[in-house]
């Protein structure tokens, strides 16, 4: 896959930032991660999203800055932790099999604390798999990719617009809490060209007392994970605990539409979100009284968002490009007080609106309209803390979690 | 007796003492173990060449990760294997630092190899010290790539058979072919003479690393008393005289200094 580019000028700044221009995917993150101040790229080919390497492969030794295209995703992934180590702000990128190998280095950087932006163009698994687009790597980006107490922020555009956007918002969470940030795509996100008002963004850089750079008149510094003696890796968990609780928090993200009248909401993110859009138009044609809850960040997750609206609804619908992973976290936000129905294709197959809106229609015929409902009613509701969000919020953020 | 000239004139000559940059704390590693000395041919060296202020190291999987607990410059730990990649992310945004990694055989020469041939592929100046012991030691002494054949390990009880287990990999000699590679050696620290001429060698990887040549590589022959089931003393005389047999020592290439012959040559 891929093209030869005659030209790379970075679309936006010589066009200027109001006149929106078409960009594939691929190529719009690789150029937000360059106006984003990347300073280093280390990547691997895979299908589909070889055209990001191939940009960063032009444009950044034309800025003076480092690409590398290493010998596997084991490669790429720690040479990000070596530039990581010395405070460069580095990027991967690759699709799903690849992201299997830099599992690794995942857990070693969220054990070292250390900031980097992966950006995962989801394809079909298991296995080979296919290259067609697909959700399947929801489990593995939420909830663990190596081994150990982790998580890892993890941001989901549904469109090419919020992607640029979303990069480097990532660069900042990453840098402000010292850890990796997932961007969490798909092969039709990576592939499509849309339209992009391509609005760039630098955010500040750190300078921080735990980057290398040579003991020159200072203590050295050490950059690790291992903490062979109990006590001291569980006070250094403790604290990664009480750091996953501010990044709940903090920094969960979600959009709703059309969601002030609706008895059925759809939740749904990237991709399938779109989708997702289209079938609620339709089915608002038919009189249906439907909107969209789209999680932007899958971890943290909105679960006390969804379980505060939940009492509202007749009925949730979970779209995926999976065979059921995220609805597993919409089922412990709203811990069974509303219906929660399912639909996904795998493989590669992208569910259409029509299917969805059978889906739908299956949930208003099969639910009963909720009476007695008032805003008293839900606050009675969500008063009652909800056992998932007592877990992310942590019980160590009680304990300070300061070192 | 007369004396004519006397060294007692300046008594506070010294001789010999620790490195500034090695700490001044007991080691984890056991007794007879080769990491001491080699970490202090490091510290010698980063001290003469007065590297210290802007070395990174990056420490291994194995007994010598905690050599950031002893050499005291910046360090980041790599997972099994990968400290290649990870000098490779170093090197390539600090091209000003000192780069090395402190790599044990089964890490370099089992797990990591992927990585190791390919960053010698790609030239990548930085400087490997690779401490070859045969063994995986931290593990409890299981057999490695570059056991010896009949060597008995607790996963090679009865010694070594290359019809099950393979050959001893001479993996530096391997990695001196690549073009990337600008200079690989091999020394030992069997004994004085030795512990010397691979102080050198390990200077000679350095030198090159600051004078823009590509990898270098010295691997080094050392000891595991307690993996080996021998006493210090014996395991230093198995490596002087058996060791030796499987792992030539000597310089295997010095590309700057072949490229410096030629252009005096021409």
């Amino acid at each position: 896959m891929g093209s030869v580019h005659a030209t790379m000028d970075p679309p936006g700044v010589a066009d200027g930032p109001t006149r929106p221009v078409l960009m594939k995917g691929n190529e719009a993150m690789a150029e937000a991660a360059i106006q984003a101040g990347c300073d280093a790229y280390f990547g691997y080919p895979i299908t589909p999203q070889a055209e990001l390497l191939e940009w960063m492969a032009q444009r950044m030794p034309e800025l003076g800055r480092t690409f590398v295209q290493a010998e596997s995703e084991l490669g790429a992934i720690n040479m990000a932790l070596g530039a990581a180590a010395t405070g460069a702000r580095a990027l991967v990128s690759s699709s799903s099999p690849g992201i299997s190998l830099m599992a690794e280095a995942m857990s070693y950087m969220a054990g070292s604390e250390l900031p980097m932006v992966l950006i995962n163009v989801m394809r079909g698994g298991p296995g080979l798999g296919s290259i067609g687009a697909s959700q399947a790597d929801y489990f593995q980006a939420t909830k663990g990719h190596g081994h150990g107490d982790y998580r890892v922020p993890v941001l989901a555009p549904s469109s090419i617009a919020e992607a640029v956007q979303l990069v480097p918002d990532a660069f900042e969470i990453a840098e402000r809490y010292r850890t990796p940030v997932i961007i969490l795509t798909d092969g039709v996100m990576g592939q499509a060209m849309e339209p992009v008002v391509p609005i760039y963004r630098m955010p500040p850089r750190r300078s921080e007392d735990w980057q290398l750079s040579g003991a020159d008149g200072r203590t050295p510094r050490v950059v690790r994970s291992l903490h062979l003696q109990p006590e001291d890796l569980e006070a250094h968990n403790r604290w990664l605990q009480a750091k996953f609780a501010t990044i709940t928090a903090n920094e969960v993200r979600w959009a709703g539409e059309q969601l002030e009248d609706a008895e059925i909401a759809v939740v749904a993110y990237g991709t399938a979100a779109r989708v997702a859009r289209t079938a609620v138009e339709r089915a608002r044609e038919h009189g249906l009284p439907v909107g969209i809850f789209r999680p932007i960040t899958l971890w943290p997750f909105p679960s006390a968002e969804l379980s505060s609206i939940a009492p509202r609804l007749r009925a949730i619908v979970v779209l995926e490009m999976s065979a059921g992973q995220l609805v597993e976290d919409v089922r412990l936000a709203v811990e069974g007080r509303t219906p929660v129905f399912f639909h996904g294709r795998t493989g590669g197959m992208v569910p259409t609106p029509s299917e969805v809106l059978e889906v739908l229609r299956r949930a208003w015929a099969t639910t009963t309209p909720i009476t007695g409902w008032t805003p008293e009613t839900e606050d009675a509701a969500t008063a009652e803390p909800d056992p998932l969000s007592l877990i992310e919020q942590g019980a160590w953020a009680a304990e300070g979690g300061g070192r | 007796m007369t004396m004519t000239r006397t060294r007692t004139a300046d008594p506070r000559r010294i001789i010999y003492r620790r490195p500034e940059l090695l700490a001044d704390r007991s080691t984890h590693y056991c007794p007879g173990c080769g990491h001491g000395i080699i970490h202090r041919l490091v510290a010698e060296l980063l001290d003469e060449m007065h590297l210290g202020p802007r070395t990174i190291g990056v420490a291994s999987v194995g007994c010598s990760v905690f050599a950031y607990d002893y050499l005291e410059v910046d360090f980041v730990e790599s997972p099994h294997g990968r400290a290649p990649a990870v000098a490779t992310g170093v090197r390539r945004v600090r091209p000003d630092a000192f780069v090395f990694t402190y790599q044990g055989d089964g890490d370099l020469a089992a797990i990591g190899t992927a990585e190791i041939v390919h960053a010698a592929a790609r030239g990548e100046r930085i400087s490997v010290i690779f401490v070859n012991n045969g063994i995986y030691g931290m593990t409890g002494g299981q057999m490695a790539p570059t056991t010896l054949l009949g060597q008995r390990t607790t996963s090679s009880p009865t010694g070594r058979e290359a019809g099950l287990a393979g050959y001893p990999i001479p993996i530096t000699e391997m990695l001196a072919l690549l073009p990337g590679v600008s200079y690989a050696a091999r020394g030992s620290i069997a004994d004085p003479a030795w512990v010397g001429r691979t102080k050198g060698m390990l200077r000679r990887a350095f030198e090159t690393q600051l004078s823009g040549g590509g990898l270098s590589i010295v691997e080094i022959l050392s000891t595991c008393p307690v993996g080996w089931g021998m006493t210090p003393s014996a395991s230093m005389d198995h490596l002087a005289h058996d060791v030796v047999k499987t792992y030539p020592l000597g310089v295997i290439v010095d590309r700057l200094k072949e490229a410096g012959a030629s252009a005096g040559e021409g």
